[in-house]
């Protein structure tokens, strides 16, 4: 899933300082399952910003709202009067969720109200953890079900380097070394010779590098 | 004589079955060339060929082949390094036909620190190589005169190829098996990283004759001198992949002379690690104190050092 954090209230604020009809406008996708833009975040977060309106008396309406998925037509289709009953739009969707709004509404001023931080899963109550990096070109099969291009911090593909300790990464003594994880899967199956095999470089070109992605299915196509 | 793959003479040295001395130069923060000369100069005759980092824990400083075309012109064997960090295949390549148009002969690649580390925290990092990938890429291009792209050239770079391996990082039963990869990528020597604990390097290295690698790559063994028991403690707890015994920081915190001590020490480690069989040198990295060099070559008798042909 997708997995963000909200961003800070002073920030959404300075965003929305020349408006004063706003909708908050959350997501029940991704972004609800890990607590950051779902109806109850929606709730919490309009009340901060009513409460410093307040506070600074500052002349603020603030509605309030949640559809699905933002990143879907037909979900957005039904916001149609909401939004234009208001001045802007702050969702705590994910960036995709954001820019659909935008796309939908083009007329009016849709601010993010989260920073989308990656696409992961919650590995405890509390704490999530990216573990994809949709590089276009899936190597788990050669990694052990562990991706170090989403899980080493230099997204090595030939072993661990050599700042790899007590089985953390160095560039954070909470982090995993991935590499030190994928060692011992394959350890444990009794497979380190697949670890002997030179991976060549990576063809880069199916990741973000090769320019903006789009997949075209000729099957589904109307 | 075996034919050589560069021609420098730091290959030459190593296939006379030569004990070779290499130092490390850190170029500085700033345009002075003067720094660099200075540095040189007290390298000069005291080691067979000279590494010089690539803006190394991620800090900017004059690169790794401007400073090394300086130390050409002075009549010194560079040893350029290249990370994955800052630039991908088309820049490494370029820098490296250029470096080779320039005279150098002697090439270290490594994965690179972490930009976290530096004093630019919040640039992106490249990695579109690593290190391993790095060496069959440079091999190739002196090899078969070609590009990564597979695509030819007609006069090739021909780098005299090294790698690093820290025996010391983990998991340790992976760490040999991860040099025969960069042995068989085209690694032709290997500079280790920074031995404190002999006991454990000892135990790598049988592990690295157990494969038979020895007979394979030429390997010289990192040292430095501790300067104080501060930097040891420093060294132990805040750099990753370093093992400095307890019982040395005791032994620079107990001496009424800290410098003089570290200078001690790493003698002595040199003396240890030469007799290890399949190491072929020793690597002396002297971290901002490259006047303690010739210092440490001579009490490790290991002067005069052959002349550069
Ligand atoms: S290899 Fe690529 S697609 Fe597969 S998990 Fe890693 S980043 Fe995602
Ligand atoms: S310590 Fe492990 S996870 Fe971190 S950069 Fe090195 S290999 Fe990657």
């Amino acid at each position: 899933m997708i997995v963000g954090e909200q961003k800070p209230v002073d920030e959404i604020r300075e965003m929305i300082a020349d408006y004063e009809k706003i909708l908050v406008l959350g997501c029940n996708g991704c972004v609800a399952v890990c607590f950051a833009g779902g109806e109850r975040e929606v709730k919490i977060l309009a009340s901060a910003l009513r409460m410093t309106a307040k506070i600074a008396g500052d002349k603020k309406e603030i509605t309030e709202g949640a559809v699905e998925k933002q990143c879907e037509w037909e979900f957005i289709e039904s916001l149609k009067e909401q939004v234009e009953k208001c001045e802007a739009v702050v969702s705590i969707a994910c960036g995709i969720g954001v820019q659909a709004l935008a796309e939908k509404f083009p007329e009016t001023p849709i601010f993010p109200g989260l920073n989308t931080s990656f696409m992961g899963m919650p590995l405890e109550a509390g704490v999530w953890a990216e573990t994809c990096a949709a590089c276009g070109e899936c190597i788990l099969d050669k990694t052990g079900g562990i991706c170090p291009i989403a899980r080493c911090a230099k997204n090595l593909l030939n072993g661990p380097c050599g700042g790899s300790q007590d089985g953390k990464c160095e560039v954070s003594p909470e982090t995993p070394c991935a590499w030190e994880l994928i060692y011992h899967r394959f350890k444990d199956r009794g497979r380190l010779g697949a670890l002997e095999e030179i991976r060549p470089a990576k063809d880069w070109s199916k990741a973000r590098d090769g320019g903006v992605r789009k997949i075209v299915r000729e099957d589904l196509k109307l | 004589m075996k034919l050589m793959k560069s021609g420098s003479n730091l290959e030459r040295l190593l296939q006379e079955g030569k004990f070779v001395v290499t130092a490390e130069l850190g170029p500085p923060k700033s345009a002075d060339a003067d720094v660099i000369r200075k540095k040189a100069n007290i390298l000069k005759d005291v080691a067979d060929a000279v590494n010089i980092t690539d803006c190394q824990t991620a800090i900017v400083r004059v690169s790794s082949i401007a400073a090394g075309c300086i130390l050409v012109q002075m009549g010194l064997e560079p040893i350029i390094q290249m990370t994955c960090r800052d630039r991908n295949r088309i820049a490494i390549q370029s820098d490296l036909l250029g470096a080779a148009a320039l005279g150098i002969r002697n090439l270290l690649c490594l994965t690179g620190d972490h930009q976290k580390f530096g004093n630019h925290p919040s640039s992106k990092n490249v990695f579109d190589l690593d290190s391993i990938q790095l060496l069959k890429m440079v091999k190739d291009m002196r090899d078969e005169k070609k590009f990564q792209c597979g695509e030819e050239m007609d006069i090739e770079p021909r780098f005299f190829i090294g790698a690093v391996e820290n025996p010391f990082a983990d998991p340790f039963e992976y760490r040999a098996l991860r040099l025969a990869k960069k042995v068989a990528a085209g690694a032709d020597f290997i500079q280790t990283q920074i031995v404190y604990n002999v006991d454990k390097f000892s135990q790598w290295m049988e592990r690295v004759r157990q494969l038979g690698l020895d007979h394979k790559v030429y390997i010289l063994a990192g040292v430095s001198p501790l300067k104080s028991v501060g930097m040891a403690k420093y060294m132990k707890h805040h750099v990753p992949g370093l093992d400095v015994p307890d019982a040395l920081i005791e032994r620079i915190g107990k001496a009424e002379n800290p410098k003089e001590e570290g200078i001690k020490i790493c003698v002595e480690i040199i003396n240890r690690v030469r007799k290890i069989q399949g190491i072929s040198g020793v690597h002396i990295m002297a971290i901002e104190w490259e006047t303690s060099v010739p210092e440490i070559v001579e009490r490790a008798g290991l002067l005069p050092r052959p002349k550069i042909a």
